[in-house]
């Protein structure tokens, strides 16, 4: 690699370069030569180090950015696709997230924006030979995708993760036109899905995939050319596959590809028994990599343990999809000593968590999920007991995600304090405004153990009936906390006060039916540019108050999306975003950028 | 800004009425109406509860509990096969979907079309593989337990007193 030549390109590029940037010899403050600097820096993977590393001086910005290979925009606004290209001339993945996290549960509207196509052009230009592309939650059109399949010819891996607007045929332009595609990760998306005949669209020489994962989708496949496809790509090592495929099926396509580390399964059970229970069991017992297993549609005592060889040296487990009860899944966990992490549905209630404290000492991530969300009544589920009973047994859980229906302030202080490396604290209960249901009291007490006892906690999301006085712990206390999520809570705009005054660290901030007013808003002018994004809705705020904000701080987009049902002067959905790219171009007409 | 008034939640709650009004007074405009958001499905929630025993706060809100569209379509039931005596089908039946031993044995009986003065008696197969009458335990721990129905015709002379059981049983 010619140093010397790269930089001559650059001076010919006619772009935001400035020539005094441009220089081959060291200098004084920079002892080590480009020669040294760039091959170190290609090493350097984390977005955040490399982010240091081009602060330091103007030759590491600059061996920095020819050195790096992925870049990763957390809000797909806060800059313009030719502000990234001009900078990082050589980069082969793009990481894109697009709209506000509470887009999933239905708080924004269609067409709100976070479109991809206006990027895949302009990476088009710049990166003609980008190999991956991963987006979260960005409007993908068919048309987007049929452009990819068309304009990279060395695109490996595509990655779709809670995106919409696309249909199966975008898949199939994917399909047949990356004829180096290694992995295609369709999850959670809100995708048409006109019909499976897409996986057919892979050519007969497609043998690069490494990740296929399709298990969000409901139309069923050809099984032969599943089949046929797994055969042939002999370095498969993720398989997820949708609930169209049955037990049968599977075993065929385990036989084909042992060497999976990661499996997601169809439905597992089956009416018509073909097949001996027996020979499933041993097919996962001749799969000696996995980690990973999900899916599990449907299954049952009879059918669950032929998955028991395969347990021993699984570290990931998600049964989210299977309505397990307590007894099935601590049969299950006895064979799972390994597991770091698990997701279950609250079927499996407090006597299953019980078995997960006996045996998972190892586990560091807990997802509890609700089988039923929207039954209020006559519902088991998990209560406050399981949860201690998890962190009695599981001293390294740092990751909880918990939905339940009643829960008291000391069940959370006694989970803390037998597992104060939480990073990852989501407490949801479900029923809104729930006190603690022993004392009556608020849940404040609850959240103020977990920021006094966790000192590394990143992520809190809060729930149940909370006052002003949570906030005043979140604030005083949580020294590292980067996203916080709060519904339905709070007295007063001293709440949000609290919370902008302290959380140093804070990135994201996102709430929702909270008596937090103008006061409060403009209380965190100065924080804002700090943050990636602050969401707020169905608070108190005002238009005029989002004015005066706007017009303090030129650098935050912020954009108030208009209702039918609020008076106008109200501001029922605003969000505020650090951004160099100015103000959107794509705004729809609900979208006002004050 | 809000009145103290049952936890300042008065503005989220739902209440049954015409639309415009006659849901109670002083609701303040400003505030969107907020509805049931349900995904799939059909089935009509008791939206303001009195049932269940419990005193919960029945209220319920758009994107509320946050469980994203992807789970929400795949919420789960919990069915269990019941099988009869003398039938060449089997059917299934949601042991969640009930709140106790009487509800329950009403409706497997109408999945069967069964008066009330019939011949059969329902048993099930519990998680040890035994088969128990059912009725026998605590309902809650029936339906932890359940695996599998059977409606088993009724022996002459056994005189099992399976509905004072399930009176006993029932919570």
């Amino acid at each position: 690699m010619d140093l010397n030549q790269k930089r001559t390109r650059t001076v010919d590029r006619v772009d935001s370069v400035d020539p005094d940037l441009v220089s081959p010899e060291s200098t004084p403050m920079c002892p080590f030569p480009d020669e040294v600097l760039e091959p170190v820096l290609s090493l350097i993977n984390s977005h955040k180090d490399r982010s240091s590393v081009s602060l330091v001086c103007k030759d590491w910005y600059n061996a920095e950015r020819w050195s790096r290979r992925h870049v990763f925009i957390g809000n797909c606004y806060s800059v313009s696709p030719e502000i990234v290209v001009g900078r990082f001339p050589k980069i082969r993945s793009v990481t894109l997230k697009g709209k506000p996290r509470f887009s999933d549960f239905n708080l924004v509207p269609e067409d709100w924006g976070a479109d991809v196509y206006p990027w895949l052009s302009v990476l088009a230009k710049a990166y003609p030979f980008l190999e991956e592309l991963r987006l979260k939650r960005m409007a993908v059109s068919d048309e987007s995708l049929e452009f990819l399949a068309m304009n990279f010819p060395e695109f490996k891996a595509l990655s779709l993760l809670s995106c919409d607007g696309f249909s199966t045929d975008g898949l199939k332009a994917i399909a047949t036109h990356c004829r180096n595609l290694a992995e295609l990760d369709i999850q959670e998306n809100g995708i048409d899905d006109l019909g499976g005949d897409w996986l057919s669209c892979f050519p007969e020489t497609l043998t690069t995939l490494q990740v296929l994962n399709f298990a969000s989708l409901n139309s069923e496949v050809s099984f032969s050319d599943l089949e046929k496809l797994v055969t042939r790509c002999k370095s498969l090592r993720v398989l997820k596959v949708n609930r169209t495929i049955n037990l049968d099926q599977l075993q065929k396509l385990l036989l084909r590809a042992p060497q999976l580390t990661e499996l997601g399964t169809g439905t597992f059970t089956q009416d018509l028994v073909t097949r001996p229970v027996a020979d499933l069991e041993a097919t996962f017992g001749s799969c000696k990599n996995l980690l990973t297993i999900s899916g599990l549609w449907d299954t049952n005592s009879l059918y669950l343990p032929v998955i028991y060889p395969a347990c021993a040296s699984l570290t990931f487990l998600n049964l989210s999809c299977a309505a397990l009860r307590s007894f099935e899944l601590a049969m299950l966990l006895i064979h799972c000593k390994s597991l770091r992490r698990l997701w279950v549905l609250d079927t499996v209630g407090d006597m299953g968590l019980e078995a997960v404290g006996s045996w998972c000492p190892l586990l560091e991530e807990l997802r509890v999920f609700p089988a039923d969300p929207f039954e209020q009544e006559n519902v088991a589920g998990v209560t406050e007991s399981g949860f201690v009973a998890v962190s009695r047994g599981c001293p390294k859980l740092h990751y909880v995600l918990y939905f339940c229906h009643q829960m008291t302030n000391a069940a959370v202080a006694t989970v803390v304090q037998n597992c104060p490396g939480f990073t990852h604290f989501r407490l949801c209960i479900m029923n809104l405004g729930q006190p603690d249901y022993v004392t009556n009291e608020p849940m404040d007490e609850a959240f103020g153990a977990v920021v006094r006892t966790c000192p590394n906690l990143q992520r809190l999301a809060v729930s149940g009936l909370l006052t002003d006085l949570t906030f005043e712990y979140i604030g005083k206390y949580a020294k590292n906390l980067e996203i916080l999520s709060v519904a339905f809570a709070g007295s007063s705009d001293l709440g949000l006060k609290y919370v902008l005054g302290g959380c140093p660290r804070l990135r994201k901030l996102e709430i929702r039916d909270c008596p937090f007013g103008n006061a409060a808003l403009l209380s965190g002018l100065t924080k804002y540019e700090s943050m990636r994004s602050l969401w707020m809705s169905a608070c108190n705020l005002t238009m005029n108050g989002c004015r005066v904000l706007a017009k303090e701080m030129p650098r935050l987009n912020v954009e108030v999306m208009k209702d039918e049902d609020s008076e106008d002067s109200q501001a029922h959905k605003v969000y505020i975003y650090r951004t160099v790219a100015g103000p959107r171009r794509d705004a729809p007409p609900f979208v006002l950028t004050l | 800004m809000s009145t103290e008034d049952q936890f300042g939640l008065e503005i989220t709650e739902l209440r049954l009425g015409l639309p415009g009004g006659g849901g109670g007074g002083g609701e303040r405009k400003v505030k969107k109406r907020v509805f049931l958001d349900i995904l799939g499905g059909g089935d009509e929630v008791d939206l303001c509860g009195n049932g269940g025993g419990k005193n919960r706060n029945m209220e319920v809100a758009v994107g509320w509990p946050p469980v994203c569209s992807y789970r929400k379509r795949t919420i789960i039931k919990m069915y269990v096969k019941v099988s009869m005596d003398g039938a060449p089908f089997l059917r299934k039946i949601d042991i969640n979907g009930f709140k106790g031993y009487s509800d329950f044995v009403m409706a497997l009986e109408k999945l069967f079309g069964l008066g009330d003065e019939c011949e059969y008696i329902p048993i099930y197969e519990d998680n040890n593989g035994d088969w128990m009458l059912v009725g026998f335990v605590p309902w809650e721990m029936f339906t932890e337990t359940c695996k599998r129905l059977r409606m088993k015709k009724k022996v002459l002379d056994g005189g099992l007193q399976t509905k004072n059981l399930m009176r006993k049983n029932e919570n």
